[in-house]
């Protein structure tokens, strides 16, 4: 419970403005990904404690190696950015047609939302069959995975995606 | 030079065609090789495959500039490492004192191989494929050493001996002693490896056709393997693609030659028993 309190803190200063400049991340209470709780594929509880940055958020959108999101959906907000896939369904109006905590919970693990989805889970860390060293081909070195975005790096995110109304 | 003027009045006819038919149908690039040889790139899918009604070369995929390569034997830069095989096929190496020409005359006599290939070999026990036959024949007949799977003069021979067979249909067996190869190459086609957890099946069964951001994605056929890719500027085998994809997943990849691979290789050549051989194509 003490996690609890810290994170109550947290936001209390991150909403101040002052959470990034005074902790930073690291003191900044963390959900790890075994301790995030999935209703119904939602996630209402923030990841990182710290409120989402939009830009921030649309970087981790188009980079490569981070969320690269585009790889699999296009969005009509990000069309100076080249090359979106058509995998998924265009994330336009994501925002309208989603709650935060949904979104949140789609991010971290899709397939608590969409059963057997093609979208990676990105705040995953186990489960895998034979999970690899990053992009090297080689085994992992750890029984559990760095997973694939941070905790803070899905609230970007996240608070990117609601910014998408039609 | 004859062949130069008969492409061009084969263009001329062919806009002529086309200019009367484009407003009736969706265009579909047909594959003629040298004018000459013609390729079945898309047909009925075969029996055993249950989610696709029509298979596709890899060919149909890719852009104008890229195809165009493929169209003509003096475009295709796969045929400078046919021709170097081609002095391979007749030079004695090892201590039997051998060349391939010794034995099985020139490399026609290997038309049919590349369509049935990998097949079960009933004194080994074991579906075999093309770079194992070829190494059965340097070590055990010629006592010569046997070549790397990725080394070049195995992906030059194996493109040889693949050419012999272009324009004939992909027929692998399936049933019989190596259904259990085909079922563990099937098995693997459907499981979602790495951090990515993705399968074969995402990408080239349910999204073939679709983009993945700069990617066009196509149904991940081998008929036209060895492919000369021109990223890598060389001939690659189905193996060093099957590799790629699977490391890309964030997965810890399987080797080329690997018992894993060789099931997979069966298993993803019957998917495209129909589509013409193609080898060496060439792709991006
Ligand atoms: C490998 C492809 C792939 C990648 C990469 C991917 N997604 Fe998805 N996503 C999908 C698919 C497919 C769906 C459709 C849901 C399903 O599986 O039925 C989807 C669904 C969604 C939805 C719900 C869409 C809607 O509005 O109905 C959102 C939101 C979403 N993704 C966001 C993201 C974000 C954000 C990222 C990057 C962090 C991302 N996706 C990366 C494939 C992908
Ligand atoms: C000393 C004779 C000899 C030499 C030299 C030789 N082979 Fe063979 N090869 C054979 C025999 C015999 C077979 C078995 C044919 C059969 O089973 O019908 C065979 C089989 C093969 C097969 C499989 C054919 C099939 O129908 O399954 C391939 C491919 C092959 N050889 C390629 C080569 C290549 C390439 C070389 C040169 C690097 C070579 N061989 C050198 C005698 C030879
Ligand atoms: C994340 C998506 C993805 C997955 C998963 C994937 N591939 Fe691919 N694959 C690609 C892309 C992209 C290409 C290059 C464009 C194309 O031909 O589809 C490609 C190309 C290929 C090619 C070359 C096709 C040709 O015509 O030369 C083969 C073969 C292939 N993949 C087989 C496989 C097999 C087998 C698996 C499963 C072990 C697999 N792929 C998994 C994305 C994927």
């Amino acid at each position: 419970m003490r996690y609890g309190k810290l994170r109550a803190g947290a936001t209390a200063l991150a909403a101040a403005g002052l959470g990034a400049a005074f902790f930073g991340s690291a003191l900044a209470a963390e959900l790890a990904p075994q301790q995030v709780v999935y209703d119904e594929g939602k996630v209402s509880e923030s990841l990182s404690g710290v409120p989402g940055d939009v830009e921030a958020g649309r970087k981790v959108m188009i980079t490569r190696g981070q969320g690269n999101c585009i790889a699999c959906h296009e969005v009509t907000a990000l069309k100076e950015v080249p090359f979106h896939g058509e995998v998924g369904p265009t994330l336009d109006g994501a925002g309208e047609r989603w709650s935060e905590a949904e979104l949140r919970g789609i991010v971290a693990n899709s397939k608590m939302t969409f059963e057997d989805s093609m979208m990676p889970s990105f705040y995953k860390v186990s489960g895998y069959i034979r999970p690899g060293n990053a992009f090297t081909g080689k085994a992992a070195k750890t029984a559990e995975l760095p997973p694939l975005l941070t905790a803070q790096q899905i609230e970007d995110v996240v608070a990117y995606l609601l910014t998408l109304k039609e | 030079m004859r062949s130069i003027s008969l492409r061009i009045l084969a263009s001329v006819t062919a806009l002529a065609v086309m200019g009367s038919l484009s407003a009736m149908a969706e265009e579909l690039p047909e594959l003629v090789i040298n004018e000459d040889i013609e390729m079945v790139t898309r047909t009925k899918a075969p029996a055993h495959l249950e989610n696709l009604d029509e298979i596709r070369s890899g060919w149909t995929f890719r852009t104008k500039e890229t195809q165009a390569f493929q169209m003509d034997d003096f475009d295709n830069p796969g045929m400078i490492f046919v021709d170097q095989a081609l002095d391979t096929w007749e030079t004695v190496d090892g201590a039997a004192g051998k060349s391939c020409a010794s034995c099985h005359e020139g490399p026609e006599s290997m038309a049919g191989m590349r369509a049935s290939m990998p097949k079960w070999n009933d004194d080994a026990g074991a579906v075999w494929t093309m770079e194992m036959y070829i190494n059965d024949c340097r070590e055990n007949r010629m006592q010569a050493d046997a070549w790397g799977w990725k080394s070049q003069p195995m992906l030059n021979m194996n493109a040889l001996i693949s050419l012999q067979s272009r324009g004939m249909p992909v027929d692998v067996k399936i049933d019989g002693p190596a259904q259990s190869t085909w079922e563990k190459g099937k098995e693997m086609y459907y499981t979602r490896y790495g951090q990515l957890e993705l399968s074969c099946a995402n990408c080239h069964e349910q999204n073939y056709d679709n983009y993945i951001r700069a990617d066009h994605l196509s149904q991940g056929q081998i008929n036209g393997f060895p492919v000369y890719r021109l990223k890598q500027a060389n001939l690659i085998t189905s193996h060093n693609r099957f590799r790629g994809c699977i490391r890309d997943t964030r997965a810890e990849t399987f080797s080329e030659g690997s018992p894993e691979f060789i099931a997979l290789e069966l298993y993803v050549s019957s998917r495209g028993n129909g589509l013409s051989v193609e080898a060496p194509s060439v792709r991006n």
